[in-house]
């Protein structure tokens, strides 16, 4: 009788909640509404992020904060893989998103999407769920097949790793036979090839080895050739394409601007994969290959943060989404600085001795994958909710336009503040822990007792807190914007 | 734009290019990837046999290559045994999945991979706050069974939770440290001063 009364009471709120929102799916075509689901368990995932994050950010001020109960290895795991799921649900709901306008057709196959959508998200739900009220479990395979393969960023079990595979494939079959039933085009044809690399490369992280040298050799080709190449060049697609629908860029130019960077991307890219092989015990020629390729891979976000700047001035600004356009500079600048400014600093071997394993690849971590992925992700929403609404216009000078605004501003303050805040903690340990202490236990925690250090960790808790409060207007404006607005958003036409 | 692009601003020029580097790039990282595996094999120069625990294992700084590299002694038994190269590989596999099953990277970090909330343990084995060698296999074993009783902070007030380890998973945690503090990690941790190395 309670559970009835519950669930009634829930379908109300739930049906409140619909009406308040009046979005309408009608508007958007059978692609695009399953792109929205896609964004919309991406958002929640966010929250998961930084909820698990500044609680994980807490334990380093209080360690004694839910001790035992939800202990800083937990949160620390939740934090970054619900931001790997978050930003990989946010890239599958971009290419679904642009998939039936980039092809001029309908989906194929969407039926098969739909049921992957669904599969993927009760796999992540209960994946999550086994991490917090299971955690860990005994020494043995079961345990790496059924609640935790201990691996950071890929710690979901095996048998969740076979699924994601089975997703990805899905997902692959919809945009290679949509493609194929449809049009081809430059970006059609990066996409693909890009998917099949993603795809794969997953697949060299599904196997246990005793062997440590040879385990971390191939779980680096996941996270670096993800991270680092693939998941880059699938940004540089989806850039592309919002350039193209945001202010009207030729697609000829696009088209040139993505074969540069997917050459410079790949050309630094798959060997800067050696900056993870100096200290794993790999030969020592890695340090001089990855040192060098790592240290050109800025160049080609440079050369994205120009493609952007100049798209956009060339256009004098003019765009159809100001907001979306406002998260598209935020990431050509974020992924530059991010990845390419915060990524060099530390990636020669002379300088990442001392620096690796320390809070400087935390702060290059924070600053990257924010810059990088979370803000083409935040652009998306913005586009999609636009169309949600019925393609209204959506302005700096809307009303309630100041909610975007400074979501925008906190967001990029939060993570600006906590990698400053981190970069201090980083040099502080390299210094202390590193360079004077010798790396023993002690002087790890001779740099971790450093009033420097903590006060860092409280900046970082700080600034964790802007960027919640960043995220939670965002939510807000995300289902407000453009609700009261009737007219339509001005038409870009790309020559 | 002009009707008339020159070679290196045009679409198909730079199409063939990121074709072509892709695939050179590719094609040296799977060459590198097979020697670099190759190398590392267990029981090489990089990577030792599992049978290692068997041996006193150091880490000496060597003035000429400017740093520290393992050195492989004499007998140094675990535990009391002499483990034949198939019992070390089962004794240090349990510990190597253990350490995953407790995710203990999300804490600790592994050839410096990982968080960092808790100190590195690569070269957990040789740390001088093991007191001696000759308690050393001993304390270990004691502090992964009972973490919180058998606590050092060193002031720091964070504290490793009971992650409820077996005594058998914990001699597997201890055998997999000393094998991997024997791993030729070019150096890294820099300027570490072992549990062996005399007081200056």
């Amino acid at each position: 009788m309670k559970v009835n009364k519950l669930c009634s009471i829930a379908n109300d709120k739930l049906d409140f909640f619909v009406t308040w929102t009046a979005l309408d799916r009608t508007n958007l075509s059978d692609g695009r509404k399953l792109a929205v689901n896609y964004f919309i368990v991406a958002v929640i995932l966010f929250f998961a992020q930084l909820l698990f994050g500044i609680i994980a950010a807490t334990q380093f001020i209080f360690p004694h904060f839910l001790y035992s109960w939800l202990d800083f290895s937990v949160n620390r795991m939740v934090h970054i893989n619900a931001m790997v799921v978050w930003m990989l649900y946010g890239f599958i709901g971009c290419i679904y998103w642009l998939l039936e306008d980039e092809s001029q057709t309908d989906i194929v196959g969407l039926a098969f999407g739909k049921i992957a959508f669904w599969v993927l998200t009760i796999a992540v739900t209960i994946v999550v769920l086994v991490y917090l009220f299971i955690q860990i479990g005994a020494g043995n395979d079961t345990t790496l097949w059924l609640i935790n393969e201990g691996r950071e960023y890929i710690e979901a079990p095996r048998w969740a790793d076979i699924g994601i595979v089975a997703v990805v494939l899905t997902f692959f079959y919809n945009v290679v036979a949509t493609f194929s039933k449809g049009k081809w085009s430059g970006i059609a044809g990066v996409l693909t090839l890009d998917l099949v690399a993603l795809a794969g490369l997953y697949v060299a992280g599904m196997f246990y080895m005793t062997n440590i040298t040879h385990e971390q050799f191939w779980w680096w080709w996941v996270i670096h050739l993800w991270v680092e190449a693939t998941w880059e060049v699938l940004v540089g697609v989806i850039m592309a394409w919002s350039l193209m629908k945001l202010l009207g860029v030729k697609r000829k130019i696009v088209t040139t601007w993505l074969y540069i960077e997917v050459a410079l991307m790949f050309g630094s890219g798959i060997l800067g994969l050696g900056h993870h092989y100096f200290w794993i015990g790999t030969p020592e020629y890695w340090l001089t290959i990855g040192g060098f390729f790592s240290a050109l891979e800025p160049i080609p976000l440079v050369a994205m943060v120009v493609h952007a700047v100049y798209d956009s001035g060339s256009h004098a600004f003019k765009n159809g989404n100001h907001p979306a356009l406002a998260w598209v500079i935020a990431h050509a600048f974020g992924n530059f600085f991010g990845a390419g400014v915060w990524g060099f600093m530390h990636t020669l071997p002379q300088i990442n001795l001392y620096t690796h394993g320390t809070q400087w690849s935390a702060s290059h971590g924070h600053l990257a994958f924010f810059g990088a992925y979370a803000t083409i992700n935040i652009a998306f929403f913005y586009l999609a909710i636009q169309h949600w609404r019925g393609n209204v216009w959506m302005s700096g000078g809307n009303a309630h336009a100041w909610r975007w605004k400074w979501a925008l501003g906190l967001l990029n303050v939060g993570v600006v503040g906590m990698t400053i805040a981190l970069l201090i903690a980083g040099y502080e340990q390299s210094f202390i822990e590193r360079a004077v202490e010798g790396s023993t236990w002690s002087g790890y925690f001779a740099a971790q007792n450093h009033p420097s250090f903590q006060s860092a960790m409280i900046w970082r808790w700080f600034f964790g807190a802007v960027t919640f409060a960043g995220l939670l207007l965002l939510i807000w404006d995300l289902l407000t914007i453009g609700k009261d607005e009737t007219r339509k958003a001005i038409v870009i036409v790309s020559e | 734009m002009n009707e008339k692009n020159p070679l290196w601003a045009s679409e198909s020029f730079w199409k063939k290019v990121a074709i072509w580097v892709t695939a050179g790039a590719f094609l040296l990282l799977v060459i590198l990837t097979f020697d670099s595996l190759s190398q590392t094999q267990i029981g090489g120069q990089r990577v030792q046999s599992y049978s290692v625990i068997n041996k006193k294992i150091d880490y000496v700084y060597q003035p000429d290559l400017h740093k520290s590299v393992p050195v492989i002694g004499e007998t140094e038994l675990l535990f009391g045994q002499e483990f034949s190269e198939e019992e070390a590989q089962k004794l240090v596999t349990l510990g190597k999945k253990t350490t995953q099953a407790k995710n203990c990277m999300n804490c600790h970090t592994l050839l410096g991979n990982g968080a960092y909330f808790a100190p590195d343990l690569t070269k957990a084995w040789l740390d001088k706050e093991w007191l001696s060698t000759d308690l050393r296999e001993n304390l270990m074993v004691q502090f992964l069974l009972d973490p919180e009783k058998n606590a050092r902070t060193f002031g720091s007030d964070r504290k490793m939770p009971n992650l409820h380890i077996t005594p058998e998973e914990a001699k597997g945690v201890v055998a997999f440290l000393k094998w991997m503090s024997s791993i030729d990690t070019n150096g890294f941790p820099y300027h570490f001063k072992t549990i062996n190395a005399k007081e200056e």
